[in-house]
Protein backbone atom coordinates (compact mmCIF):
# COMPACT_ATOMS: atom_id res chain seq x y z
CA UNK A 1 0.00 0.00 0.00
CA UNK A 2 1.08 3.63 -0.87
CA UNK A 3 2.71 5.17 2.07
CA UNK A 4 -0.04 8.64 2.72
CA UNK A 5 2.10 11.92 1.58
CA UNK A 6 2.09 14.16 4.77
CA UNK A 7 3.63 17.47 4.49
CA UNK A 8 6.63 17.24 7.45
CA UNK A 9 5.08 21.02 8.34
CA UNK A 10 1.69 21.97 8.43
CA UNK A 11 0.96 25.48 6.07
CA UNK A 12 4.67 26.19 4.52
CA UNK A 13 4.18 25.28 0.93
CA UNK A 14 1.67 24.27 -1.70
CA UNK A 15 1.82 20.34 -2.26
CA UNK A 16 1.40 20.95 -5.84
CA UNK A 17 3.47 18.26 -7.65
CA UNK A 18 4.76 20.46 -10.58
CA UNK A 19 5.40 24.42 -9.78
CA UNK A 20 4.93 23.78 -5.67
CA UNK A 21 5.17 27.30 -3.71
CA UNK A 22 6.18 28.54 -0.30
CA UNK A 23 3.38 29.97 1.88
CA UNK A 24 3.74 32.79 3.52
CA UNK A 25 1.43 35.76 4.77
CA UNK A 26 0.89 39.53 4.14
CA UNK A 27 -0.12 41.91 6.59
CA UNK A 28 -3.54 43.60 5.29
CA UNK A 29 -2.42 46.66 6.85
CA UNK A 30 0.88 47.47 5.73
CA UNK A 31 1.88 44.56 2.62
CA UNK A 32 4.85 43.34 4.90
CA UNK A 33 5.37 39.73 3.34
CA UNK A 34 6.19 37.13 6.17
CA UNK A 35 7.79 33.30 5.83
CA UNK A 36 7.40 31.36 8.00
CA UNK A 37 3.80 32.78 8.68
CA UNK A 38 3.19 35.11 10.62
CA UNK A 39 -0.87 35.37 11.87
CA UNK A 40 -0.93 37.27 15.02
CA UNK A 41 1.03 39.90 15.25
CA UNK A 42 2.41 42.11 12.01
CA UNK A 43 6.55 42.06 13.45
CA UNK A 44 6.79 45.63 11.54
CA UNK A 45 7.62 47.62 14.52
CA UNK A 46 5.59 50.38 12.23
CA UNK A 47 2.39 48.33 12.28
CA UNK A 48 0.58 47.09 14.88
CA UNK A 49 -1.56 44.75 11.97
CA UNK A 50 -3.76 41.80 13.13
CA UNK A 51 -5.30 40.47 9.86
CA UNK A 52 -2.97 38.57 7.52
CA UNK A 53 -3.89 37.03 3.85
CA UNK A 54 -2.23 33.85 2.72
CA UNK A 55 0.46 34.61 -0.08
CA UNK A 56 2.37 31.98 -2.43
CA UNK A 57 6.22 33.18 -2.22
CA UNK A 58 8.07 33.75 -5.79
CA UNK A 59 9.01 29.88 -6.93
CA UNK A 60 12.62 31.04 -8.32
CA UNK A 61 15.15 32.92 -6.72
CA UNK A 62 19.22 33.50 -6.85
CA UNK A 63 21.77 31.02 -4.50
CA UNK A 64 22.69 33.89 -1.77
CA UNK A 65 24.88 31.39 -0.15
CA UNK A 66 25.02 27.10 0.21
CA UNK A 67 27.22 24.75 2.34
CA UNK A 68 26.72 21.01 3.09
CA UNK A 69 26.30 18.72 6.39
CA UNK A 70 29.43 16.47 6.00
CA UNK A 71 28.13 15.22 9.23
CA UNK A 72 25.21 13.38 10.56
CA UNK A 73 22.62 16.14 12.26
CA UNK A 74 21.64 15.74 15.31
CA UNK A 75 17.63 14.63 15.95
CA UNK A 76 15.30 16.02 15.37
CA UNK A 77 16.89 15.24 12.33
CA UNK A 78 15.96 11.59 11.34
CA UNK A 79 18.87 10.37 8.65
CA UNK A 80 17.66 9.02 5.25
CA UNK A 81 20.10 6.26 4.62
CA UNK A 82 22.16 3.99 5.95
CA UNK A 83 25.31 4.62 6.26
CA UNK A 84 24.87 8.70 6.18
CA UNK A 85 24.84 10.82 3.03
CA UNK A 86 26.00 14.28 2.88
CA UNK A 87 23.36 16.43 1.52
CA UNK A 88 24.07 20.65 0.33
CA UNK A 89 21.85 23.35 2.15
CA UNK A 90 20.42 26.56 0.19
CA UNK A 91 20.22 29.88 0.80
CA UNK A 92 18.12 31.24 -1.79
CA UNK A 93 17.96 35.14 -2.34
CA UNK A 94 13.99 36.03 -3.61
CA UNK A 95 14.11 39.15 -5.60
CA UNK A 96 10.42 40.14 -5.72
CA UNK A 97 10.31 39.49 -1.55
CA UNK A 98 13.90 40.81 -0.88
CA UNK A 99 14.15 37.65 1.38
CA UNK A 100 16.50 35.18 2.02
CA UNK A 101 15.01 31.35 2.58
CA UNK A 102 17.19 28.50 3.50
CA UNK A 103 16.11 25.09 2.25
CA UNK A 104 17.56 21.31 1.53
CA UNK A 105 19.05 21.25 -1.79
CA UNK A 106 17.74 18.51 -3.46
CA UNK A 107 19.94 14.97 -3.80
CA UNK A 108 22.45 14.36 -6.43
CA UNK A 109 23.28 18.39 -5.94
CA UNK A 110 26.47 18.60 -4.56
CA UNK A 111 28.13 21.71 -2.93
CA UNK A 112 30.41 20.89 -6.41
CA UNK A 113 27.47 22.14 -8.67
CA UNK A 114 26.50 25.23 -6.81
CA UNK A 115 27.05 28.43 -7.29
CA UNK A 116 26.74 31.96 -5.77
CA UNK A 117 24.23 34.09 -7.72
CA UNK A 118 23.06 31.11 -9.60
CA UNK A 119 18.91 30.81 -10.36
CA UNK A 120 17.09 28.06 -7.95
CA UNK A 121 13.52 26.55 -7.78
CA UNK A 122 11.48 25.01 -5.57
CA UNK A 123 10.60 21.26 -5.61
CA UNK A 124 8.81 19.20 -3.33
CA UNK A 125 10.84 15.83 -2.41
CA UNK A 126 10.50 13.43 0.40
CA UNK A 127 12.13 14.51 3.86
CA UNK A 128 11.75 11.14 5.32
CA UNK A 129 9.45 8.26 6.14
CA UNK A 130 7.98 5.80 8.93
CA UNK A 131 5.78 2.81 8.48
CA UNK A 132 2.34 4.63 7.36
CA UNK A 133 3.99 8.32 6.26
CA UNK A 134 6.26 9.64 3.26
CA UNK A 135 6.92 13.07 4.79
CA UNK A 136 7.67 15.67 2.26
CA UNK A 137 9.42 19.18 2.66
CA UNK A 138 9.68 21.90 0.06
CA UNK A 139 13.86 21.83 -1.47
CA UNK A 140 15.50 24.33 -3.74
CA UNK A 141 17.42 22.64 -6.84
CA UNK A 142 19.38 24.47 -9.79
CA UNK A 143 16.86 26.09 -11.71
CA UNK A 144 15.67 24.22 -15.24
CA UNK A 145 15.28 26.59 -17.66
CA UNK B 1 27.87 57.54 30.51
CA UNK B 2 28.97 56.86 34.12
CA UNK B 3 31.67 53.58 34.78
CA UNK B 4 31.52 50.67 37.02
CA UNK B 5 35.25 49.35 38.20
CA UNK B 6 36.19 45.65 37.33
CA UNK B 7 37.63 44.84 40.49
CA UNK B 8 38.43 41.11 40.77
CA UNK B 9 38.00 38.54 37.79
CA UNK B 10 38.83 34.93 37.64
CA UNK B 11 38.51 31.69 35.28
CA UNK B 12 38.03 28.12 36.00
CA UNK B 13 40.13 26.27 32.89
CA UNK B 14 38.14 25.45 30.29
CA UNK B 15 38.15 21.36 29.02
CA UNK B 16 36.06 18.90 28.70
CA UNK B 17 36.02 17.72 32.36
CA UNK B 18 32.84 16.31 32.74
CA UNK B 19 32.01 17.68 35.91
CA UNK B 20 28.85 19.91 38.11
CA UNK B 21 29.16 23.22 36.01
CA UNK B 22 28.58 24.72 39.85
CA UNK B 23 31.94 23.71 40.28
CA UNK B 24 33.53 26.08 37.61
CA UNK B 25 31.21 28.53 38.55
CA UNK B 26 32.23 28.65 42.16
CA UNK B 27 36.17 28.36 41.53
CA UNK B 28 35.66 31.30 39.09
CA UNK B 29 33.98 32.95 41.42
CA UNK B 30 36.23 32.23 44.38
CA UNK B 31 39.23 33.65 42.17
CA UNK B 32 37.48 36.43 41.24
CA UNK B 33 36.81 37.49 44.57
CA UNK B 34 40.58 36.99 45.98
CA UNK B 35 41.63 39.37 43.13
CA UNK B 36 39.53 41.52 43.94
CA UNK B 37 40.74 41.37 47.98
CA UNK B 38 36.56 41.25 48.52
CA UNK B 39 35.16 38.66 50.47
CA UNK B 40 32.08 36.95 49.56
CA UNK B 41 29.82 37.96 52.67
CA UNK B 42 30.07 41.47 51.34
CA UNK B 43 29.09 41.10 47.89
CA UNK B 44 25.28 42.59 47.77
CA UNK B 45 24.33 41.32 44.56
CA UNK B 46 24.91 38.44 42.18
CA UNK B 47 24.12 38.09 38.32
CA UNK B 48 24.16 34.10 36.95
CA UNK B 49 24.44 33.61 33.55
CA UNK B 50 22.17 30.46 32.99
CA UNK B 51 22.87 27.17 31.13
CA UNK B 52 20.60 25.55 29.54
CA UNK B 53 22.13 22.00 29.17
CA UNK B 54 21.93 21.18 33.15
CA UNK B 55 18.41 21.47 34.07
CA UNK B 56 16.70 23.67 37.25
CA UNK B 57 19.99 24.81 38.82
CA UNK B 58 21.06 25.98 35.47
CA UNK B 59 18.09 28.10 34.84
CA UNK B 60 18.32 29.86 38.14
CA UNK B 61 22.01 30.06 37.80
CA UNK B 62 22.41 33.24 39.99
CA UNK B 63 20.53 31.23 43.13
CA UNK B 64 22.68 28.26 42.31
CA UNK B 65 26.46 29.87 42.85
CA UNK B 66 24.77 31.93 45.75
CA UNK B 67 23.78 28.55 47.56
CA UNK B 68 27.32 27.21 46.63
CA UNK B 69 29.24 30.10 48.03
CA UNK B 70 27.09 29.65 50.70
CA UNK B 71 23.14 31.59 51.42
CA UNK B 72 24.81 35.22 52.48
CA UNK B 73 21.31 37.09 51.73
CA UNK B 74 22.66 38.38 48.51
CA UNK B 75 20.21 39.89 45.95
CA UNK B 76 20.10 37.74 42.58
CA UNK B 77 19.34 37.37 39.37
CA UNK B 78 20.02 34.90 36.05
CA UNK B 79 20.09 36.05 32.96
CA UNK B 80 19.92 34.33 29.17
CA UNK B 81 20.67 35.42 25.93
CA UNK B 82 22.65 32.35 23.81
CA UNK B 83 26.25 33.40 23.45
CA UNK B 84 25.64 36.96 24.57
CA UNK B 85 24.00 35.49 28.11
CA UNK B 86 27.24 36.80 29.89
CA UNK B 87 27.09 40.40 28.60
CA UNK B 88 23.77 40.46 29.66
CA UNK B 89 24.32 39.10 33.30
CA UNK B 90 27.42 42.18 33.39
CA UNK B 91 24.71 44.89 32.25
CA UNK B 92 22.03 43.60 34.59
CA UNK B 93 24.91 44.27 37.92
CA UNK B 94 26.20 47.51 35.84
CA UNK B 95 22.93 48.94 36.15
CA UNK B 96 22.71 48.01 39.77
CA UNK B 97 25.78 49.91 40.87
CA UNK B 98 24.92 52.78 38.42
CA UNK B 99 21.21 53.23 40.24
CA UNK B 100 23.06 52.96 43.25
CA UNK B 101 21.08 50.23 44.61
CA UNK B 102 24.86 48.18 45.30
CA UNK B 103 28.20 48.81 45.34
CA UNK B 104 29.66 45.25 45.15
CA UNK B 105 28.32 42.57 42.40
CA UNK B 106 29.48 39.42 41.55
CA UNK B 107 28.93 37.95 37.98
CA UNK B 108 29.08 34.47 37.05
CA UNK B 109 29.05 32.28 33.74
CA UNK B 110 29.88 28.23 33.35
CA UNK B 111 28.85 25.29 32.02
CA UNK B 112 29.01 21.59 31.45
CA UNK B 113 28.36 20.96 27.46
CA UNK B 114 27.55 16.97 26.17
CA UNK B 115 30.11 15.68 23.03
CA UNK B 116 28.62 16.82 19.53
CA UNK B 117 26.77 19.23 17.96
CA UNK B 118 24.77 21.27 19.99
CA UNK B 119 20.96 20.36 19.56
CA UNK B 120 17.57 21.49 20.31
CA UNK B 121 16.19 20.47 23.86
CA UNK B 122 13.69 17.26 23.81
CA UNK B 123 10.43 17.47 23.02
CA UNK B 124 8.22 18.13 19.25
CA UNK B 125 7.69 21.43 19.25
CA UNK B 126 6.39 22.49 15.85
CA UNK B 127 6.59 26.16 16.40
CA UNK B 128 9.79 26.67 17.87
CA UNK B 129 12.56 27.65 14.92
CA UNK B 130 15.12 26.24 16.76
CA UNK B 131 13.47 22.23 16.99
CA UNK B 132 12.31 22.78 13.20
CA UNK B 133 15.57 23.74 11.40
CA UNK B 134 17.13 20.23 12.80
CA UNK B 135 13.95 18.78 12.14
CA UNK B 136 13.61 19.97 8.56
CA UNK B 137 16.63 21.48 7.29
CA UNK B 138 19.12 19.55 9.41
CA UNK B 139 21.03 22.82 10.00
CA UNK B 140 23.31 22.88 12.49
CA UNK B 141 25.25 25.79 13.73
CA UNK B 142 27.95 25.07 11.62
CA UNK B 143 25.83 24.87 8.82
CA UNK B 144 25.19 28.75 9.39
CA UNK B 145 28.78 29.21 9.54
CA UNK B 146 29.21 27.44 6.88
CA UNK B 147 26.89 29.84 4.70
CA UNK B 148 28.55 32.97 6.16
CA UNK B 149 32.10 31.64 5.06
CA UNK B 150 30.92 31.06 1.22
CA UNK B 151 29.75 34.32 1.06
CA UNK B 152 32.56 35.93 1.52
CA UNK B 153 34.49 33.61 -0.72
CA UNK B 154 31.98 35.43 -3.49
CA UNK B 155 31.94 38.81 -2.37
CA UNK B 156 35.57 39.01 -1.67
CA UNK B 157 37.20 36.16 -2.74
CA UNK B 158 38.29 34.52 0.35
CA UNK B 159 40.34 31.61 0.60
CA UNK B 160 40.28 28.71 2.62
CA UNK B 161 43.54 29.74 3.23
CA UNK B 162 42.90 32.46 4.58
CA UNK B 163 40.31 30.76 7.16
CA UNK B 164 42.88 28.88 8.42
CA UNK B 165 45.34 31.07 8.72
CA UNK B 166 42.85 32.92 11.79
CA UNK B 167 43.10 29.07 12.89
CA UNK B 168 46.98 29.00 13.16
CA UNK B 169 47.13 32.61 14.52
CA UNK B 170 44.68 32.35 17.59
CA UNK B 171 46.48 28.95 18.36
CA UNK B 172 49.83 30.38 18.33
CA UNK B 173 47.96 32.91 20.88
CA UNK B 174 46.38 30.34 22.68
CA UNK B 175 49.98 29.00 23.62
CA UNK B 176 50.46 31.03 26.86
CA UNK B 177 47.20 31.33 28.69
CA UNK B 178 46.90 29.04 31.37
CA UNK B 179 43.06 29.04 30.72
CA UNK B 180 42.72 27.29 27.41
CA UNK B 181 41.60 24.53 26.55
CA UNK B 182 43.87 24.00 23.44
CA UNK B 183 47.25 24.39 23.99
CA UNK B 184 49.49 23.60 20.72
CA UNK B 185 49.99 25.11 17.33
CA UNK B 186 48.48 24.28 14.44
CA UNK B 187 50.12 24.64 10.92
CA UNK B 188 48.11 25.74 7.73
CA UNK B 189 48.68 22.23 6.49
CA UNK B 190 46.61 20.67 9.55
CA UNK B 191 43.92 23.20 9.62
CA UNK B 192 43.58 22.58 5.49
CA UNK B 193 43.68 18.61 6.16
CA UNK B 194 41.23 18.61 8.69
CA UNK B 195 37.79 16.91 7.06
CA UNK B 196 35.33 19.20 6.16
CA UNK B 197 32.69 19.85 8.19
CA UNK B 198 30.08 22.12 6.42
CA UNK B 199 31.53 23.22 3.54
CA UNK B 200 34.16 25.21 3.11
CA UNK B 201 34.63 25.14 7.02
CA UNK B 202 36.85 22.12 8.17
CA UNK B 203 36.54 20.68 11.84
CA UNK B 204 39.79 23.10 12.78
CA UNK B 205 38.03 25.97 11.18
CA UNK B 206 34.75 25.12 13.95
CA UNK B 207 35.02 26.11 17.57
CA UNK B 208 34.54 23.25 20.06
CA UNK B 209 32.13 23.09 22.82
CA UNK B 210 33.72 23.28 26.09
CA UNK B 211 33.44 23.08 29.88
CA UNK B 212 34.73 26.13 31.74
CA UNK B 213 33.86 29.17 34.29
CA UNK B 214 34.16 32.69 34.51
CA UNK B 215 34.01 35.10 37.17
CA UNK B 216 33.92 39.36 37.70
CA UNK B 217 33.69 41.54 41.25
CA UNK B 218 32.10 44.39 39.70
CA UNK B 219 32.11 47.79 41.67
CA UNK B 220 30.95 51.51 42.28
CA UNK B 221 33.58 53.65 41.44
CA UNK B 222 34.27 54.92 44.62
CA UNK B 223 34.49 51.40 46.06
CA UNK B 224 37.03 50.33 43.99
CA UNK B 225 39.23 53.67 44.88
CA UNK B 226 38.93 52.12 48.26
CA UNK B 227 40.46 49.05 47.01
CA UNK B 228 43.18 50.22 44.15
CA UNK B 229 44.74 53.23 42.92
CA UNK B 230 44.08 52.55 38.95
CA UNK B 231 40.62 50.58 38.57
CA UNK B 232 39.84 49.27 35.34
CA UNK B 233 36.42 50.25 34.29
CA UNK B 234 33.61 49.21 31.73
CA UNK B 235 33.31 52.42 29.63
CA UNK B 236 30.48 50.72 27.30
CA UNK B 237 28.16 47.35 27.52
CA UNK B 238 26.17 47.19 24.04
CA UNK B 239 23.16 44.84 24.40
CA UNK B 240 21.62 45.63 21.01
CA UNK B 241 18.77 43.78 19.49
CA UNK B 242 18.38 43.95 15.49
CA UNK B 243 16.41 46.92 13.50
CA UNK B 244 13.77 45.89 10.93
CA UNK B 245 14.41 44.11 8.71
CA UNK B 246 17.35 42.12 9.60
CA UNK B 247 18.42 41.36 6.11
CA UNK B 248 21.27 38.81 7.02
CA UNK B 249 19.91 35.13 7.77
CA UNK B 250 20.64 34.36 11.48
CA UNK B 251 20.39 31.34 13.36
CA UNK B 252 18.13 29.51 14.20
CA UNK B 253 15.88 31.54 11.60
CA UNK B 254 14.79 29.60 8.28
CA UNK B 255 14.13 33.02 6.21
CA UNK B 256 15.10 37.11 7.07
CA UNK B 257 12.74 39.45 7.30
CA UNK B 258 11.52 41.01 4.04
CA UNK B 259 12.59 43.97 2.91
CA UNK B 260 9.77 44.42 0.32
CA UNK B 261 8.59 48.04 0.65
CA UNK B 262 10.31 48.28 4.00
CA UNK B 263 13.28 50.77 4.53
CA UNK B 264 16.47 48.79 5.33
CA UNK B 265 18.41 50.07 8.52
CA UNK B 266 21.44 52.05 7.78
CA UNK B 267 23.60 50.18 10.24
CA UNK B 268 23.24 46.49 10.02
CA UNK B 269 22.65 44.31 12.93
CA UNK B 270 26.39 42.94 13.34
CA UNK B 271 27.45 47.13 13.05
CA UNK B 272 25.13 48.09 15.41
CA UNK B 273 26.56 45.69 18.15
CA UNK B 274 29.86 47.28 18.87
CA UNK B 275 28.64 50.79 17.62
CA UNK B 276 26.51 50.74 20.42
CA UNK B 277 28.96 49.88 23.25
CA UNK B 278 31.71 52.63 20.87
CA UNK B 279 28.98 55.71 21.36
CA UNK B 280 28.11 55.01 24.99
CA UNK B 281 31.96 55.09 25.64
CA UNK B 282 32.66 57.93 23.31
CA UNK B 283 35.37 55.83 21.74
CA UNK B 284 35.59 54.71 18.33
CA UNK B 285 37.73 51.73 16.65
CA UNK B 286 41.04 53.88 16.26
CA UNK B 287 41.08 54.02 20.14
CA UNK B 288 41.35 50.24 20.31
CA UNK B 289 44.71 48.17 21.26
CA UNK B 290 43.23 44.73 20.94
CA UNK B 291 39.77 43.10 20.31
CA UNK B 292 38.09 40.15 21.56
CA UNK B 293 35.69 38.64 18.73
CA UNK B 294 33.31 35.40 18.42
CA UNK B 295 35.54 33.30 16.23
CA UNK B 296 32.94 30.28 16.23
CA UNK B 297 34.68 30.15 13.20
CA UNK B 298 37.66 31.39 11.74
CA UNK B 299 35.54 33.30 8.35
CA UNK B 300 33.29 34.47 11.32
CA UNK B 301 36.50 36.17 12.71
CA UNK B 302 37.11 37.67 9.71
CA UNK B 303 33.33 39.33 9.50
CA UNK B 304 33.68 40.73 13.18
CA UNK B 305 37.01 43.04 11.67
CA UNK B 306 34.85 44.76 8.93
CA UNK B 307 31.89 44.84 11.90
CA UNK B 308 33.82 46.51 14.90
CA UNK B 309 35.41 49.08 12.18
CA UNK B 310 39.01 47.21 12.38
CA UNK B 311 38.65 47.63 8.60
CA UNK B 312 36.00 48.07 5.29
CA UNK B 313 34.13 45.51 4.26
CA UNK B 314 36.30 43.10 1.74
CA UNK B 315 39.86 43.75 3.24
CA UNK B 316 39.91 41.62 6.84
CA UNK B 317 41.54 39.19 4.29
CA UNK B 318 44.35 41.58 4.21
CA UNK B 319 44.56 42.20 7.65
CA UNK B 320 45.52 38.57 8.75
CA UNK B 321 47.31 38.16 5.83
CA UNK B 322 49.93 40.64 6.89
CA UNK B 323 49.71 39.92 10.10
CA UNK B 324 48.00 42.74 11.59
CA UNK B 325 46.02 41.20 13.94
CA UNK B 326 48.47 38.82 15.22
CA UNK B 327 50.17 39.43 18.39
CA UNK B 328 53.11 42.42 17.75
CA UNK B 329 50.80 43.40 14.88
CA UNK B 330 48.48 46.79 14.54
CA UNK B 331 46.07 45.81 16.37
CA UNK B 332 45.57 42.20 17.93
CA UNK B 333 42.67 40.07 17.86
CA UNK B 334 41.62 37.11 20.38
CA UNK B 335 45.03 37.27 21.78
CA UNK B 336 43.84 34.95 24.37
CA UNK B 337 43.72 32.46 21.71
CA UNK B 338 39.53 33.16 21.19
CA UNK B 339 36.95 30.42 20.88
CA UNK B 340 40.05 28.95 18.60
CA UNK B 341 41.82 27.88 21.89
CA UNK B 342 38.89 27.40 24.01
CA UNK B 343 36.11 25.90 23.14
CA UNK B 344 32.73 27.44 23.64
CA UNK B 345 31.49 27.36 27.42
CA UNK B 346 28.38 29.53 26.69
CA UNK B 347 27.18 31.49 29.15
CA UNK B 348 30.97 31.93 30.56
CA UNK B 349 32.26 33.16 26.65
CA UNK B 350 31.00 36.98 26.91
CA UNK B 351 32.37 37.17 31.03
CA UNK B 352 35.93 35.29 29.88
CA UNK B 353 36.37 37.83 27.08
CA UNK B 354 36.28 40.25 30.05
CA UNK B 355 38.42 38.53 31.96
CA UNK B 356 41.18 38.63 29.36
CA UNK B 357 40.59 42.38 28.47
CA UNK B 358 41.20 43.20 32.15
CA UNK B 359 44.05 40.99 32.03
CA UNK B 360 45.51 43.28 28.81
CA UNK B 361 44.88 46.17 30.33
CA UNK B 362 46.19 45.89 33.30
CA UNK B 363 49.48 44.59 31.79
CA UNK B 364 48.99 41.02 33.42
CA UNK B 365 48.47 38.60 30.52
CA UNK B 366 51.92 36.66 30.31
CA UNK B 367 53.06 35.28 27.42
CA UNK B 368 50.26 37.06 25.14
CA UNK B 369 50.11 40.73 26.64
CA UNK B 370 49.80 43.30 24.33
CA UNK B 371 52.43 45.81 24.82
CA UNK B 372 50.80 48.92 26.45
CA UNK B 373 47.64 47.88 26.07
CA UNK B 374 44.74 50.39 27.63
CA UNK B 375 41.58 50.29 25.71
CA UNK B 376 40.42 46.64 24.43
CA UNK B 377 36.39 45.98 22.74
CA UNK B 378 34.77 42.41 23.02
CA UNK B 379 32.22 41.27 20.72
CA UNK B 380 29.97 38.25 20.13
CA UNK B 381 26.32 37.05 18.92
CA UNK B 382 24.29 34.57 19.69
CA UNK B 383 20.69 33.08 18.25
CA UNK B 384 17.26 35.12 18.27
CA UNK B 385 19.03 38.52 17.80
CA UNK B 386 21.12 38.77 20.77
CA UNK B 387 24.38 40.46 20.14
CA UNK B 388 27.16 42.04 22.85
CA UNK B 389 29.71 44.36 23.10
CA UNK B 390 31.90 45.88 25.90
CA UNK B 391 34.57 48.18 26.20
CA UNK B 392 36.97 47.85 28.81
CA UNK B 393 39.74 50.40 29.34
CA UNK B 394 42.56 51.12 32.22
Amino acid sequence: MAKKRTPAVLGWFTLDAERPTLLGTRCQACGTVFFPREETFCRSPLCSGTEFEEVELSRRGRLWSYTNNAYQPPAPYVPTTDPYQPFAIAAVELERERMVVLGQVVSGVSVADLEVGMEMELVLDTLNEDEENEYVVYKWRPAVA
Amino acid sequence: MREVAILGVGMHPWGKWGRNFVEYGVAAAQAALADAGVEWKDVQFVAGGETIRNGYPGYVAGATFAQALGWSGAQVASTYGACATGAQAVDVARARILAGLCDVALVVGADTTPKGFFAPTGGERQQDPDWLRFRLLGATNPVYFGLYARRRMALYGATREDFARVKVKNARHGLANPNARYRKEVTLDEVMASPVVSDPLRLLDICATSDGGAALVLTSLEFARRHTTKPVTIAGVSTVTPRYPNTVIEMPNFATDSAEGVAVPDVPFRDSIARGAYEQAGLGPEDLDLAEVYDLSTALELDWYENIGLCKPGDAEKLVREGATALGGRIPVNASGGLASFGEAVPAQAIAQVCELTWQVRGQAAGRQVEGARVGLAVNQGLFGHGSSLLVKS
